[in-house]
């Protein structure tokens, strides 16, 4: 019912938006659905689960310095019945993963108040989209700075502190209230975010602080590296991450095949990834999402980039572990999709 | 033990800081009356516009295939959001993407 709620409220700002935009002549500001579709299977240590995914986005431009944005994820979850034998049952989640409102300011300031994901390290912000994340799976890691949900309800101010060409110095800063509402569950949480970007290199250092106000409280830090040479197709992304009771880290490499024949090639379209990831546990921390021991874990993936829009992922993974091994196999297919709500003014 | 978790994560985001400072303040020293023209020459058969779209949203995702003129100013605001986009960023990707 909440998901309903929130997908109503995302109706009613579109329906703002056309009449913001019948005030102007703003041609390219028509609101858009965005997102992909999906179907990913999973198979953990010889239990095969797999899950049809819609992940909607609604992007709603209102007036000049507003925008209303927010992502839902439905997804159903199937699995055999007797665990590795039996006939498959299922169930269906949804989630509003962001639904918020901001308010460009300036140049250099933009707030926003709402649901949205929270900014520690990259990965949660950037990666977590189905039509972008390389890996089906979310680093071990994740669970550090993003609790409860990866979403916070509450305000944040970002921006860029410094734009020049040769470096940008990004910040952001959050708050978050607690909430237990259905598709709204956050923790009370604050922290921030600076990123030092150069992009001649195509180069990103960057922290992030949280600190978890609720219950115990306790600190999160972390630090990330990311670099695509714009020479050649490689990508390196790396996140480091410090919590209350675990520490570890993911390094993650993928290089496209684009400079056989170009990125349209058969070859050209091919992208092998490789992801290290090790988490260290210093103390238990029962419910806190990580391994409950040291783990190492590798991940071997192909992504195929097939026309338009539609991408092919595949991967097996290692994890290795004082609590017992295991191999992952992954498979995806997702559609990424991007239209406007409608027509609009030409 | 505790405060030796509780220093440590003090420490790396101002480690971080001070390093991230340091590289910022060298670059832009460095590279002032160059580095345009050094980016200029290795780039120069894509447009600023493409350039400024690997730079920044190319960083996590690839150019949609096809795009309607109508939202490339809703898609770009999206960014400025996500992406922190500079707003010269702002209007080279806007050229690129809506020529």
């Amino acid at each position: 019912m909440q998901l309903i709620r929130s997908a109503k409220i995302m109706l009613v700002i579109g329906a703002c938006s056309m009449l913001f935009s019948g005030q102007g002549s703003w041609a390219q500001n028509v609101p858009i659905i965005s997102g992909a579709l999906g179907f990913l299977d999973s198979t953990n240590t010889g239990v095969n689960f797999f899950q049809p995914v819609a992940a909607p986005v609604v992007v709603a431009p209102l007036g000049k310095h507003f925008l209303a944005e927010s992502r839902f994820d439905l997804r159903g979850f199937y699995s055999p019945k007797n665990g590795t034998s039996g006939p498959y049952q299922g169930t269906f989640v949804g989630s509003t993963q962001y639904l918020q409102l901001d308010y460009l300011a300036s140049r250099r300031a933009t707030f926003t108040v709402g649901r949205f994901l929270t900014p520690f390290g990259t990965y949660n912000e950037r990666l977590t989209a189905i039509w972008i994340q390389k890996f089906q799976d979310a680093p071990l890691i994740f669970p550090i700075g993003t609790r409860t949900t990866g979403s916070s309800d509450g305000v944040m101010a970002r921006g860029a502190l410094l734009a020049k060409p040769a470096v940008h110095i990004n910040y952001i800063g959050y708050f978050s209230a607690s909430s237990s509402a259905a598709q709204f569950q956050a923790g009370r949480a604050a922290g921030y975010r600076f990123d030092f970007y150069f992009p001649s290199k195509r180069l990103e250092i960057g922290t992030s602080y949280g600190r978890f106000l609720q219950g115990t409280h306790n600190n999160s830090s972390g630090l990330h590296v990311w670099w695509q040479p714009s020479r050649f197709p490689l990508e390196v992304r790396s996140e480091y991450a410090h919590g209350p009771h675990a520490q570890g880290y993911w390094i993650e490499n993928a290089y496209r095949l684009s400079q056989w024949r170009g990125p349209d090639s058969i070859i050209g379209r091919l992208e092998p990834v490789f992801r290290l990831q090790q988490t260290f546990r210093n103390t238990p921390g029962p419910g806190d999402g990580l391994p409950p021991a040291n783990t190492t874990q590798l991940d071997f993936g192909l992504d195929y980039h097939l026309p338009h829009e539609v991408r092919l992922n595949g991967s097996y993974s290692r994890k290795l572990s004082s609590v017992g091994n295991a191999n992952i196999w992954d498979v995806s297919l997702t559609y990424r999709f991007l239209f406007p709500m409608w027509r609009g003014h030409q | 033990m505790k405060n030796r978790r509780c220093s440590w994560n003090y420490f790396v985001p101002l480690l971080v800081l001070s390093l991230g400072s340091w590289l910022a303040w060298a670059q832009a020293a460095s590279s002032a009356p160059q580095g345009g023209a050094k980016a200029a020459a290795s780039n120069s058969t894509t447009s600023p516009g493409e350039r400024a779209f690997q730079a920044n949203c190319g960083r996590c995702h690839n150019p949609p295939e096809q795009l309607s003129p109508r939202i490339t100013g809703t898609i770009l605001r999206h960014m400025r959001v996500r992406a922190l986009l500079s707003p010269q960023d702002e209007r080279d990707i806007l050229k690129f993407l809506a020529p």
